[in-house]
């Protein structure tokens, strides 16, 4: 574990969290670090404990056990203090549907203690910066899923807040409402914003996250780069296709002296890992076809952070479909993806 | 103290301002009163015994009390669905003051009381009431009706965070509050009922406060009745308030 750094270019500290729910271990013992004006992106599948990590860094839950800082604030001592300073944005977008878009900024503006007038222009500008204008008058029950998840997001930045969370800001969205969110996440961290995410979804920590940190259990058992991460799983993967799967054996032998790992074989695909790509597609086909291997497909490529997960838990990360006894279930979808006539 | 006051006012008007976008909610406080005042006046009225007072003096007082201590019903339906739309998320994240949220829909709820009472008391009129006092009790009939609301929004508080859902918030308010407004003074007289009944109707604290209404407005005996009906709604309060914002600090949405 990193030793906390006392100056204020941490954003986000934990030490040590513990949270326990009955029997239930939620939260292990997580240590995490953010630096400021970053984005940590919190991987892991459903019931990993992300979610309650956020909880206890947001002072919605006190942990049992540990420390845990926002901007130097303690979550548990400093709670009232550090509410000022942080933007929330959950899984479900928080907020009343009777309301208008407008109407629910200015609440939200106006319970940060400014005054209405100030609360209400606040809130025309993040409908303006959401794409929400024209949709600000009407009740927000008639919006689409992404229309929801950008006022909710709108919400949680009515007091320009230092430090945001966003707690799978993505799930349930179809794909473009998605990109857009993206796009609007890297703009708010351009402008300095420090984000803790949460996600489930492999490619979304990729793309937005300078740092990683993979939870399974209650624990963080991993942390770096999206580059560093996959260097630990190995270098650059040959991956051939054989003609038959009776050549496996074969060609097991026969890429064995390309790499100091042995040769993975399964069915009639063999992978060997390697620690440059410079030349090895010839050098494969080369040995294989000395040793009499018939190759129907051959590539090289960098491992995927599917790879990391799949290497770091022994099981997948995406729960599409085979949710790994999910608590929460809503991984598939299918939560409010009703995004049709959505405006880009 | 100041905060707590702004934060529960803003709450209030939210409640407020949502009300008339939810027909559901609004029927609730309009229509289904006057159902039940016509059902009883004119359907069960003819049948019921009550001692020289007229049924029509008997039972509006019952059934505003029974009508008021029901009216909180939205604030354990609003709260919950707070909940599982994660916004009691969203509010305990905001540096607001801790209790505002039950405050301003609990006050936001003697609106929709007054709302009710007036309603009903003119469908009271119109059937047949009439009050049988000076105006003084009249009006502090009306101040005890909306202290005897505003104490039970605070128990429908308690129950719209405790339930899993809103359903169970309702089965939960019917099988609760049904039972005890029946086996009181409300529709029919106590003496007419089986000796365990009439037992637990005349120590119900329904009776006292439907008692301490007939009293203020047609003019029953008072005897203490008024004075029981304020000190029960004040206990009633008093226990639930802080059990409610206890179990609102420790609520997480999900």
């Amino acid at each position: 574990m990193p030793l906390p750094r006392q100056d204020d270019e941490v954003a986000i500290a934990a030490a040590g969290v513990v949270k326990r729910f009955g029997e239930v271990q939620a939260l292990a013992g997580v240590d995490l670090e953010v630096t400021r004006g970053t984005v940590l992106a919190l991987l892991g599948p459903n019931g990993a404990g992300k979610t309650t990590l956020v909880r206890i860094l947001t002072t919605l839950l006190t942990p049992d056990a540990g420390t845990a800082s926002v901007v130097g604030l303690d979550v548990v001592r400093d709670a009232a203090r550090l509410r000022s300073r942080i933007g929330l944005a959950g899984q479900y977008a928080a907020i009343d549907e009777n309301l208008t878009g407008l109407e629910n900024l200015t609440m939200v503006g106006r319970l940060y203690g400014t005054s209405r007038a100030a609360a209400k222009a606040r809130g025309r500008e993040l409908l303006a910066r959401f794409d929400l204008v024209e949709a600000g008058g009407r009740a927000a029950s008639t919006y689409s899923g992404g229309m929801r998840r950008r006022l909710d997001l709108a919400a949680a930045l009515v007091a320009e807040p230092p430090v945001l969370f966003l707690d799978e800001p993505t799930t349930g969205l179809d794909p473009r409402s998605r990109i857009g969110l993206w796009e609007t996440i890297e703009s708010l961290v351009a402008e300095g914003t420090t984000v803790l995410l949460t996600t489930q979804y492999l490619d979304e920590a990729d793309r937005l996250a300078n740092a990683i940190a993979v939870i399974d259990h209650g624990s963080v058992i991993a942390q770096g780069t999206s580059d560093e991460l996959k260097d630990r799983v190995g270098g650059e993967r040959v991956e051939v296709a054989l003609e038959t799967a009776d050549d496996g054996a074969a060609a097991e032998r026969a890429l064995a002296p390309m790499s100091e790992d042995a040769p993975a074989v399964r069915d009639a695909t063999v992978a060997v890992t390697v620690r440059s790509r410079d030349g090895v597609i010839v050098e494969a086909v080369r040995r294989l076809s000395d040793a009499g291997v018939g190759v129907a497909d051959i590539n090289v490529r960098r491992p995927t952070l599917d790879d990391v997960f799949l290497s770091l838990t022994g099981h997948a990360a995406e729960v599409d479909g085979n949710a790994p006894g999910g608590v929460d279930g809503d991984a598939s979808g299918g939560v409010d993806g009703d995004a049709s006539g959505e405006a880009p | 103290m100041r905060r707590l006051v702004t934060d529960t006012l803003i709450i209030a008007e939210r409640n407020l301002v949502r009300l008339p976008r939810r027909p559901d909610l609004l029927l609730a406080f309009t229509v289904q009163p006057i159902m039940f005042v016509l059902l009883f006046r004119y359907v069960f009225g003819g049948a019921i015994q009550t001692g020289g007072v007229p049924y029509a003096d008997f039972i509006v007082p019952g059934i505003l009390v029974q009508n008021i201590a029901f009216g909180g019903f939205v604030t354990a339906l609003g709260l919950n669905e707070d909940v599982h739309k994660g916004l009691i998320d969203r509010f305990r994240s905001l540096p607001m003051a801790r209790p505002a949220v039950l405050a301003g829909r609990t006050l936001a709820d003697v609106a929709t009381n007054t709302l009710s009472i007036v309603i009903l008391t003119v469908t009271g009129l119109i059937i047949g009431f009439s009050f049988g006092t000076p105006a003084l009790h009249v009006i502090a009939g009306f101040g005890l009706l909306l202290l005897i609301g505003y104490a039970f929004s605070w128990v429908f508080a308690f129950v719209g965070l405790l339930v899993s859902s809103p359903e169970s918030a309702n089965s939960v308010g019917f099988i609760a509050i049904f039972p005890l407004t029946f086996i009181s003074s409300a529709f029919v007289p106590p003496d007419t009922m089986p000796e365990p009944l009439k037992w637990f109707a005349h120590v119900n604290p329904f009776t006292i406060m439907v008692d301490a209404m007939r009293a203020l407005w047609v003019g029953t005996p008072a005897g203490n009745y008024v004075w029981g009906a304020v000190v029960w709604a004040l206990i009633i309060l008093a226990v639930f308030a802080p059990i409610a914002v206890a179990r609102y600090r420790r609520t997480a949405s999900g």
